[in-house]
């Protein structure tokens, strides 16, 4: 297996694996802490974290990691990783530490870093290993985003705190409870299945085009 | 049968494979020792941020309670009827005691006292805190320590200006011996608040702000008659 990194390992997470858009990984923490951009941020950073740390880490054991407990040892090292952000962000802010609530400690479940660990670090060397990890948290990242932005523009009237619309606005309500999280979800699902059945038909088009010509 | 045993075996068994035993050991004790190592070094070097980061969140909601508050102390209202000051680097209270934070102004007086309280509300505990004046005996000053309230609904508890001024000067007085709140301190149905130690609930949160009414009463319950007998001892203390 040869060591050359991709540009393609680097952007299959961000587009055409997108874990939270065509994957739809993840969901849990997804759907529970993005009433906010700031929260969707904070819990896409530490996912980020605790997804390039232990894709290093798995694909540096690699080699010696019998199968048999393959799993015992990923948890383990994801588990560290996710200790490690849980401590980071008490540190730098414990408004921020609440509001995300269990939700950082349940990284240790998500599976899209189990997911990766099996998948991909635990066949790659290193910086491979962590490239796709990055782009894929990135991935998780703009997803996560998305949902907060939306959520937080729509149910309090603000982003990043700050009010865009004035005191005449009336809240929906309803886009920062559960409810809401799953309407943007499916909006923006709607919104990404659009474009890409749109670049398929363009695409045969083309291809149709080209036939017609030729 | 019996020739079978005669018969050398020819086809021996391919050896089963080594167990992995030891290698399954070995890989998940370094995993540990790496991880172990991690999570050490991790928690010691953020130890100080996170314990700074607790001490002011404290303050600042001692501070909200208690506007005039320049200073505070943690103490603990011991079951025997003593008090005990709390040090930083204490941070559990005695086992039956009760916590409360003194809050002195900037000329060192005891501008009010702040307590922790907490009961359930509609999602989960409503974890609040109250500041109290010994001048007026009444509740002062109103916070939100944590909740998980309905946002629009039970959440107003935090803003409704209606249901904060209920606690300008809300009623704990003691009884007489002191042994008691002289009246329970309760949320009471929208525009229904007749006493001073009613509270008015909010329209469409009455489980929310009754769950703020009984997070006090339980909380000024279990303190205040201790507390009280104590004051003249807080008063000093600072000015020493």
């Amino acid at each position: 297996m040869s060591a050359t990194v991709t540009w393609d390992e680097f952007t299959e997470g961000i587009w055409r694996q997108n874990p939270v858009f065509v994957m739809v990984l993840g969901l849990c923490p997804m759907l529970a802490v993005t009433v906010s951009a700031v929260n969707a941020m904070t819990m896409g950073l530490a996912t980020m974290f605790v997804l390039v740390c232990s894709s290093a880490l798995v694909s540096l054991m690699r080699k010696m990691v019998p199968k048999e407990v393959r799993i015992a040892t990923y948890i383990v090292i994801i588990a560290t990783f996710v200790t490690v952000v849980d401590y980071l962000i008490q540190a730098v802010s414990l408004e921020l530490y609440e509001a995300l609530g269990a939700f950082i400690q349940l990284i240790v479940v998500n599976c899209i870093i189990l997911g990766r660990a099996e998948a991909h670090a635990s066949k790659n060397p290193p910086l491979p290993a962590m490239i796709n990890a990055l782009g894929m948290s990135i991935g998780f990242f703009i997803g996560l985003f998305a949902l907060g932005s939306v959520r937080e523009i729509l149910g309090a009237g603000t982003l990043f705190g700050v009010s865009l619309f004035g005191s005449g606005f009336q809240p929906w309500v309803i886009m920062v409870l559960p409810p809401g999280g799953f309407f943007v979800l499916g909006g923006w699902l709607l919104f990404f299945s659009w474009m890409g059945r749109r670049k398929q038909r363009k695409q045969t088009e083309k291809l149709a085009g080209v036939s017609g010509h030729a | 049968m019996t020739d079978q045993r005669v018969i050398p075996v020819k086809h021996v068994p391919p050896p089963p494979p080594a167990s992995p035993t030891v290698g399954m050991i070995r890989t998940l004790g370094l995993v540990s020792a790496i991880c172990g190592l991690i999570i050490v070094s991790a928690y010691q070097s953020t130890y100080d941020a996170v314990a700074a980061n607790k001490r002011i969140a404290t303050e600042r909601a001692v501070f909200k309670v208690i506007p005039a508050a320049k200073s505070i102390v943690e103490y603990a209202a011991l079951p025997n009827g003593g008090i005990q000051k709390l040090g930083a680097g204490d941070t559990a209270t005695p086992s039956g005691a009760v916590g409360f934070f003194a809050a002195y102004d900037e000329h060192g007086r005891l501008a009010g006292i702040a307590a922790e309280g907490g009961a359930k509300g509609y999602a989960d505990t409503v974890r609040i805190m109250f500041g109290y004046s010994p001048a007026c005996q009444c509740v002062v000053g109103f916070g939100v320590v944590a909740m998980r309230e309905t946002p629009g609904i039970g959440d107003k508890i935090i803003k409704d200006r209606e249901f904060l001024a209920n606690f300008a000067a809300l009623d704990v007085k003691l009884t007489a011996d002191l042994s008691a709140l002289a009246n329970e301190v309760m949320a009471v149905k929208h525009g229904t608040k007749s006493n001073p130690w009613q509270i008015d609930a909010i329209a469409g949160a009455t489980i929310t702000s009754r769950a703020v009414g009984r997070a006090i009463n339980d909380a000024a319950q279990a303190l205040l008659p201790r507390l009280v007998p104590k004051l003249e001892i807080l008063q000093k203390a600072q000015k020493s």
